[in-house]
């Protein structure tokens, strides 16, 4: 049995017999009403949390900014629907879709895959990451752009040195991928190891990197 | 994870299109756009409310209100100039299947949106919320401020009003499924 809040939504399609022809111009108006709504919104300043996802090597990326800066960089993997509801509980639920605001980011995005920006150089929201793994995300731009380091020798960047694994798992939850450069984080012993991207991604973006 | 701390974005896809069918029976279409601006940006200042339990059902409610001021603004209902005879078919289109049969639908949408604005308040507001957007009665009652049952009735004899008016349209079915 279906639950009243379920029963409302299937309701609204098919609509009574005789009635669906209001519905013939819906789809066109709605996406011009929520165009104007957008920018009303931004305007207002009532957009907590602004989004919009770009085409990549490494398949659609979805961007997320805050009023701070850039919050979130999440891969197809991750399930973009997810991490925004994820993102509506633990920061704002007042989320909307305004590529506007993340014109920049997806430029510098775009210079990455294009081989024109080894750094990124954006205003980012480290919001996600607290103590050690924060601090582990601050040594990442350390390792330069082509280059890659062990999980040891990142560790003994940081005030602790000796916690190799703690390393891997702020790398594993790095909210932003790509711009700081998780994937350049790789094991002693010379191979990938894992990456929030899957390890096909890892490894294409270092094999990007090296030419 | 709550329905109150959805992405509101999701909130405008999933309601949107019920919010614009019941502005556009409450206001008629050429005024709708600006009660659905009006009510979503409404709804994103008070965003989120851990008191709503049915976001539906609280969108149209905003979407009732601001419909209200609307008329307060405008003082008048948007009636068709001509009357019912405005909302016979005319079916002098040519060119192939698909444009007549969009035009007909374009046509037809008019009638309908037409129709609406010659009905009675309370049974316009019952079809709108009901028919168009898909509230159960016992919310629409709540909008009403009256009984279920009561609502159920507005609802049928809206439709039935609207069979009436809009009986020159063979598309127009006769079954009410409601």
């Amino acid at each position: 049995m279906m639950t009243r809040a379920e029963r409302s939504m299937h309701a609204l399609q098919p609509l009574n017999a005789g009635l669906e022809a209001v519905a013939a111009d819906e789809a066109a108006t709605l996406v011009r009403l929520s165009g104007v709504l957008r920018g009303a919104a931004q305007a207002h300043g009532l957009v907590d949390v602004a989004y919009r996802s770009i085409d990549s090597p490494v398949g659609p990326l979805l961007l997320v900014a805050t009023e701070v800066g850039l919050v979130r960089v999440a891969f197809s993997v991750e399930g973009h629907d997810t991490v925004l509801a994820e993102l509506a509980e633990s920061i704002s639920p007042r989320i909307l879709h305004a590529p506007a605001r993340l014109d920049a980011a997806a430029r510098e995005f775009e210079e990455y895959f294009a081989h024109t920006r080894h750094t990124f150089d954006l205003p980012l929201d480290f919001r996600l990451a607290s103590g050690f793994r924060y601090e582990v995300l601050t040594h990442l731009h350390e390792i330069e752009y082509g280059s890659t380091a062990s999980y040891s020798a990142v560790a003994a960047l940081t005030s602790s040195p000796r916690a190799v694994r703690a390393v891997g798992t702020a790398c594993a939850r790095n909210p932003l991928p790509v711009v700081v450069p998780c994937h350049r984080v790789i094991r002693s012993d010379g191979s990938q190891g894992a990456y929030l991207g899957g390890p096909e991604a890892k490894a294409l973006l270092l094999s990007l990197e090296a030419v | 994870m709550t329905a109150a701390k959805l992405p509101f974005e999701v909130l405008i896809s999933r309601h949107g299109a019920s919010v614009l069918r019941v502005a556009r029976a409450l206001v008629g279409v050429q005024d709708a756009d600006d009660v659905w601006q009006e009510t979503f940006l409404a709804a994103l200042r008070a965003y989120p409310r851990t008191d709503v339990k049915n976001v539906q059902a609280w969108l149209i409610t905003i979407t009732r209100n601001k419909a209200m001021d609307h008329h307060r603004r405008i003082a008048t209902l948007p009636v068709p100039v001509g009357g019912v005879a405005d909302l016979l078919p005319n079916h002098t289109a040519s060119g192939t299947d698909a444009v007549i049969g969009a035009v007909e639908s374009a046509e037809m949408a008019q009638a309908v949106w037409a129709a609406l604005a010659l009905l009675p308040n309370k049974r316009r507001h019952a079809v709108a919320y009901h028919h168009l957007a898909g509230l159960p009665y016992a919310d629409v009652a709540e909008l009403l401020g009256g009984t279920e049952a009561a609502a159920r009735r507005a609802g049928a004899d809206g439709m039935k009003s609207l069979r009436t008016l809009l009986a020159p349209w063979k598309g127009f079915d006769d079954d009410d499924k409601s």
